[in-house]
């Protein structure tokens, strides 16, 4: 349904460019939730901008293309792109505070995004807009509130209420939950899972928060620096992580219920960007780097189902691409 | 009495058990809405907790159960409605004059959760600690002001010293100035650090170096740290004892350990269940909550947290559960607990 490849963006500052998403690639089935990890500036938040096409200048995308349903979103103005949003996609923000229009009811508010797309009958508004919030576990009577009313898990819900308004095939998710507590963050997950699984819509969910997904995502893709580091079934993902980069992430968390050990977390900190390191980019911090990597870059060398950008996998990588 | 009779007194081995610092029924309420508005909102309501000397205690609860507030009254920010806050045994209503406050400020300093609004950007990150030093210790020459500086970086892990004093606070990364605000809170030699989020807004790899420095400060500088959070882990990861919150109460406290490993209030029942851990099984207890906030503007008598507990008698909508001893030194505030039923709410 979805298929991103080779996709770059850089920005352009001062003194060149910086390429924030280097050459990544995945496809997404109908239907499929796909977890994307990684540390602040690791490219995660523009590479889901490059696919729901809202980058906006200094960065640009400059190479490899992003096809959804058959079509291909790089190069689509305005209004072919203002037919697809909502409709067959629909993004849901980190910060609902700042997505939601402060001056207008909820109800306001999801009016504008159904008529936008030709619904016109009234009633039909206002049944679709109680039955969305519903479904999230709203009231209806709060389509007349306004967002300053709502808890910010109210508010969080109703975004994701308003994704839902037009039954879209794909929901991308920028870190929704991140501004929540345990409890609102944990609920709202089950939720998000269970109107997945309802209504069959595929999700591509960013988080910096391994731990979160693991228990609702089909895939798991860890980015680095811009890049695909580990690409599997997030299962195999967490319990036989084969990227040392991901072996750290899982061992940077304290357990809350596992035996208490000391952690030492990731040394050091991801490399600038506008100069990466020449040779494989988290060579700096790794615990097993071989000579080799401060030279060349590893690729994506395939391991029984997974991708592991890593030089210790590159045996395994006949067939790799 | 003067000051130098109380440290003695703190010092004699009679008050060596006395904790550092403790809050006797501390109270804060903020008025809603205009000034004629009689609605109070209740952030903290007789709150009585203790930090002993080395020691890390953490204050957990979800956003608005006033752990923040608790950080803000501590460090004299704001006055409290009424209770009262012992340091050292001497309470703080009393602490006015212009040098007993410096003086106070240099032992509790505070840690800010946003390292890149809490450095000033336009001067050297060496500005802040020298300017510290300056202000709360000036029996220092220069020299010596510099050499200070240098051992605090050193401290917590920021080396060359030399080196990185001289840098721009642009020029460090986010774990890098959350060290240099526990180096600024460190050259004040202090008892107690208030650390309000310290971590939560650094990436999880560099988390746990923050929270491994925070005990390496407790066990080679001594210091005591009140570490305010709203992540059990990393709670469970450094803290000695453990304050859970909820709207504006304490509603369970005890040593870290035993606290999550036999909880006993139903809220903190409800937190640990929805931690996500990818190590353990998704447990299904918190999906039926949606974690929606306590109201706690004009509260009426009874738990805060009744509610949302699957477990309320009728008791807890009439009274207040106060805090009861039911295990050596681990205390919750839940009339089911009390009553020495076993509680799994969650």
């Amino acid at each position: 349904m979805l298929s991103v490849r080779d996709l770059s963006v850089e920005y352009a500052i001062e003194r060149g460019t910086v390429r924030a998403v280097d050459d990544v690639s995945f496809d997404l089935d109908p239907g499929e939730f796909i977890g994307i990890v990684g540390e602040s500036g690791c490219g995660k938040s523009t590479l889901l901008f490059a696919i729901a096409q809202l980058l906006v200048p200094p960065a640009a995308i400059v190479g490899g293309g992003v096809v959804f349903k058959g079509q291909s979103m790089v190069g689509l103005t305005d209004k072919q792109l203002a037919a697809v949003r909502w409709k067959d996609l629909s993004v849901v923000m980190q910060s609902a505070m700042n997505a939601l229009n402060p001056v207008k009811s909820i109800g306001a508010q999801f009016k504008d995004a159904m008529r936008a797309h030709g619904v016109s009958s009234k009633e039909q508004i206002a049944d679709r807009s109680a039955e969305v919030l519903r479904m999230v576990g709203i009231d209806a009577v709060h389509l007349t509130s306004y967002p300053h009313q709502l808890s910010g898990g109210m508010r969080q819900r109703s975004m994701i209420a308003m994704a839902m308004l037009l039954t879209p095939e794909l929901v991308i998710m920028d870190e929704p939950t991140s501004a929540l507590d345990v409890v609102a963050q944990r609920s709202l997950m089950v939720q998000i899972k269970e109107l997945q699984e309802q209504l069959g819509f595929a999700v591509i969910f960013v988080t910096h928060d391994m731990s979160l997904v693991s228990h609702f995502s089909d895939r798991l893709m860890v980015m680095y620096a811009g890049q695909v580091a580990e690409l599997g079934a997030t299962r195999e993902v967490f319990d036989n992580s084969r990227h040392p980069y991901t072996i750290g992430l899982t061992e940077a968390f304290p357990s809350i219920r596992g035996p208490k050990v000391p952690l030492t977390g990731i040394p050091g900190s991801p490399p600038n960007l506008a100069s990466p390191p020449p040779g494989c980019r988290f060579a700096p911090r790794c615990p097993k780097v071989m000579a080799r990597c401060l030279e060349e870059p590893p690729e994506l060398y395939h391991v029984t189902g997974t991708l592991v950008r890593c030089f210790l996998h590159a045996d395994g990588g006949a067939d790799h691409d | 009495m003067t000051d130098a009779d109380l440290r003695d007194a703190a010092a004699s081995p009679a008050d060596a058990a006395a904790p550092l610092l403790r809050t006797d029924a501390l109270t804060r309420h903020f008025r809603i809405g205009s000034a004629l508005s009689r609605h109070m909102l209740h952030a903290v309501d007789e709150v009585s907790i203790s930090v002993g000397e080395r020691q890390i205690v953490a204050l957990a609860g979800e956003s608005g159960s006033g752990k923040s507030t608790i950080a803000r009254l501590l460090a004299k920010l704001y006055q409290p409605t009424s209770g009262e806050i012992y340091f050292q045994g001497r309470p703080l209503s009393s602490i006015r004059s212009r040098g007993d406050v410096l003086r106070y400020r240099g032992d509790v300093p505070m840690v800010f959760q946003d390292p890149f609004a809490s450095i000033n950007p336009v001067f050297r990150v060496s500005h802040g600690v020298i300017r510290g030093l300056r202000l709360h210790r000036g029996d220092l020459s220069s020299a010596q002001r510099r050499a200070e500086a240098e051992r605090v970086f050193e401290a917590v892990g920021l080396t060359p010293a030399a080196e990185v004093l001289q840098r721009f606070p642009h020029e460090l990364s986010g774990g890098q100035r959350q060290r240099v605000g526990f180096a600024q809170a460190l050259a004040l030699r202090p008892k107690l650090i208030l650390a309000d989020e310290p971590v939560s807004m650094l990436d999880v790899s560099i988390r746990i170096g923050l929270l491994n420095l925070m005990a390496q400060l407790r066990d080679e500088q001594g210091v005591s740290i009140l570490y305010i959070t709203h992540d059990l882990a990393s709670a469970r990861y450094v803290a000695d004892r453990l304050i859970i919150m909820y709207a504006g109460r304490v509603a369970e406290q005890g040593p870290t350990e035993q606290l999550l490993s036999s909880p006993r209030h139903p809220y903190t029942q409800l937190m640990l269940s929805a931690v996500p851990d990818p190590r353990a099984e998704l447990s299904v207890g918190a999906e039926t909550d949606r974690g929606e906030p306590p109201r706690v503007i004009d509260p009426a008598p009874g738990c805060r947290f009744r509610w949302r507990c699957p477990l309320a008698i009728d008791e807890c909508h009439h009274v207040t559960p106060e805090l009861t001893e039911l295990a050596p030194q681990h205390d919750a505030a839940c009339h089911v607990a009390r009553s020495g039923q076993e509680v799994r709410a969650f």
